[in-house]
């Protein structure tokens, strides 16, 4: 079955390739994350950096709404000591659904909306950039790369190329991973923007990459737990077909004149 | 059942008889089990088992989503993403559903495409052949329909641009189309009526299914070779033929599971290789996304819909005979129908006498040509509308058509057939030579 959806997805591939080259779209270069492909999984002081470059940067005009604060506790996600993220979840301030009225936050509630800037949130962003994944891609093999949405995080962030343009009062600035080529974001990360408390060299790659781990963990919460559901079902499958060929051969050698196998 | 003659369900004890004299439900279960069925099917067979697995599959996840979704377009996308945060295993649930789909799909053109080749559709399974369109048809709504609920912009998008295939229809069409929608715009009303239909179609899948079934047990499955099973008695019959329990049982779970292996390899490992990014961002009326692409088990129809442009000189020609009445848009949804007409009609299309395509020396390669045609026309279905893409389409397209309205026709007549086995059992000894009596 397999056969086939790859074919018509691998010739689909190369020719939406050309066209996105052809065309000067946007560039999304491969990054080698560690939860990439069936044994890949998250890396929680990766994560953890992400998110505070999360928070110190992207969250001054970028929402998270769809991730439950408490979450950063979760195993197979940053795996925070739930103090911590008690203590965390005061940085945001959430208008209470019960009274209406603004309150700090607690673990309980989900990392706020923010849309003052006009940004798009980020709940599910690693999800909703094509990247190069699937058949719409760059032609990068899914089951071993990943999907693209963090490369093309880490594009963004490392794209500027420095130059920016005046168009209707506002200011764009050039990002070769940038579909049209021109962002309305300014350049939000530089080297050493933050400290890492784990003495990790905060340069400007590291923290891109840094936050797009952890901006998939956040669209893709469950990822681990998944891939585990996924090998112990592939495993037990293996298993029944092993036996169900075997049966079906003994069974059939009668019908078929062969000597029982 | 009518039908190939076998061993019947005798009720034994006395509470046998007792349920067998007022509901013979244990002879149906029986009788189903144990029909006589073909012992020459090959592996093309298995795939009626892999879509049974899919509908209660589909009907299981299903039910157990819409505990945890609801339908209204400001908490549909949020309520989607509860499932795959809050909910105990609510990411394996719409994974496994989502990807269901996949599967569903890809089985059902693999049974129909097996049905074209060994000519399963021709007399007397016209009707498992109808039955079977139409199962194929509640599918399309079925999917269509589903892949709105999660309230991305792809489903937004998706739903906009195929409900305003009904607006083309000249006239009544932007009635018609308001009317499905429940307003001028894909919205609140459209979304509570898509969810509503999407949970009920399903059951109607179910229902056609026995259907489905029920005429081809009537009729006796076709086999590779498409010669009939002998009749005449019991024992000859049983030369031809095995009981399906245990022999093809334990062949179709064999098939099953190694399929679902592969299958929960990609629901496990890369569950969004066949989804479309642009679904994870909710649907935003005022932005239209760069490229509105179907799923893609609709791309080969979305392709024909798409092949017929104005430019084109058949267009031009019916608008002019029709007054205008048919215009390019009009013609792509009539050949988006149409294509799935022919195909439903092929049983009075195909002249040949021969049933099965494996006799057929020239019918092989005009059908692998539909097969590759069908490829291309998924491919170019998700390319975009300029540059070489327009003529590729109109010429996959044409295929399609020629292959059911000119070539299956002619090739009745024309073609001479090769020497066929007088019976299935000299078939089953030809591949095996020590096969018992």
């Amino acid at each position: 079955m397999f056969r086939k959806i790859a074919i018509s997805a691998v010739s689909a591939f190369a020719l939406t390739a050309g066209a996105a080259f052809a065309a000067g779209e946007a560039e999304t270069h491969d990054v080698d994350f560690s939860f990439e492909g069936p044994f890949g999984t998250f890396d929680e002081h990766q994560l953890q950096r992400g998110l505070q470059v999360f928070t110190e940067v992207c969250a001054g005009c970028h929402g998270l709404k769809y991730v439950p604060i408490r979450t950063l506790a979760d195993e197979g996600g940053p795996n925070l000591p739930t103090d911590q993220v008690r203590a965390y979840a005061k940085n945001y301030s959430v208008i209470d659904k019960e009274t209406g009225e603004e309150r700090e936050a607690k673990d309980s509630d989900n990392f706020p909306a923010n849309t003052g800037a006009g940004a798009p949130d980020l709940s599910l962003m690693a999800k909703a950039r094509a990247g190069f994944h699937g058949p719409y891609g760059l032609g990068i093999n899914q089951l071993f790369r990943g999907m693209g949405g963090p490369e093309h995080i880490v594009s963004i962030l490392t794209g500027y190329t420095g130059e920016e343009k005046e168009e209707a009062g506002e200011t764009f600035y050039e990002n070769h991973a940038f579909p049209g080529g021109w962002i309305k974001m300014p350049p939000p990360l530089a080297d050493d923007q933050v400290t890492y408390e784990d003495g990790h060299p905060a340069t400007l790659h590291h923290m891109s990459e840094d936050v797009a781990a952890f901006l998939m963990w956040a669209a893709e919460p469950h990822m681990m737990a998944r891939k585990q559901t996924g090998f112990v079902a592939v495993i037990f499958l293996v298993l029944l077909t092993s036996l169900l060929y075997l049966t079906n051969k003994r069974l059939w050698a009668g019908i078929k004149g062969k000597k029982h196998a | 059942m009518a039908g190939i003659p076998h061993d019947h369900y005798e009720p034994k004890s006395g509470f046998e008889k007792w349920l067998h004299a007022r509901l013979p439900v244990v002879s149906l279960v029986y009788d189903t089990l144990m029909i006589p069925t073909p012992k020459n099917l090959n592996w093309m067979w298995i795939w009626g088992i892999v879509l049974a697995f899919c509908l209660a599959l589909q009907i299981v996840t299903g039910i157990v989503l819409v505990m945890h979704y609801t339908p209204h377009v400001n908490m549909a996308f949020a309520s989607v993403e509860h499932i795959m945060r809050d909910v105990n295993g609510g990411y394996m649930l719409r994974y496994l559903h989502a990807n269901g789909a996949s599967l569903f799909f890809f089985a059902v053109y693999v049974h129909i495409f097996r049905g074209l080749y060994y000519g399963s559709y021709k007399a007397p399974r016209e009707v498992t052949w109808i039955v079977g369109m139409l199962i194929y048809l509640a599918m399309m709504a079925t999917a269509f329909m589903g892949y709105v609920l999660p309230w991305g912009q792809m489903s937004f998008w998706g739903a906009t641009v195929i409900t305003g295939l009904f607006g083309a229809i000249p006239g009544v069409g932007p009635t018609i189309q308001q009317w499905l929608l429940g307003g001028p715009a894909v919205d609140n009303a459209t979304l509570n009526r898509f969810f509503s239909l999407h949970y009920l179609l399903p059951f109607v899948i179910a229902a056609l299914v026995a259907v489905h079934i029920w005429a081809f047990h009537t009729t006796g499955n076709n086999n590779p070779t498409g010669v009939d099973v002998r009749r005449g008695s019991k024992e000859e019959a049983a030369k031809d033929t095995v009981p399906f329990w245990p022999y093809y049982v334990i062949k179709d779970l064999f098939a099953l599971a190694l399929i679902l292996a592969i299958f929960f390899a990609v629901v496990g490992f890369m569950p969004n290789y066949l989804g479309h990014p642009d679904n994870y961002t909710e649907a935003n009326p005022l932005v239209t996304p760069a490229h509105i692409v179907p799923e893609w088990y609709f791309l080969p129809f979305y392709a024909i819909l798409r092949a017929f442009t104005a430019d084109v000189w058949v267009v031009q020609l019916v608008n002019f005979l029709s007054f205008g009445i048919i215009d390019a848009k009009f013609f792509g949804v009539l050949a988006m129908f149409g294509a799935i007409a022919v195909m439903a009609l092929v049983p009075w299309l195909d002249t040949s006498s021969v049933r099965s395509g494996k006799y057929r020396p020239k019918f092989k390669a005009w059908f692998w040509l539909l097969a590759i045609d069908f490829v291309v026309l998924m491919w170019v279905g998700a390319m975009p509308t300029d540059g070489i893409y327009p003529y590729i389409s109109l010429i996959a397209a044409t295929y399609w058509f020629a292959y059911f309205l000119i070539i299956l026709p002619l090739l009745g007549v024309l073609e001479k057939p090769l020497p066929m086995p007088a019976t299935i059992e000299e078939d089953f000894k030809a591949h095996y030579p020590g096969a018992a009596e």
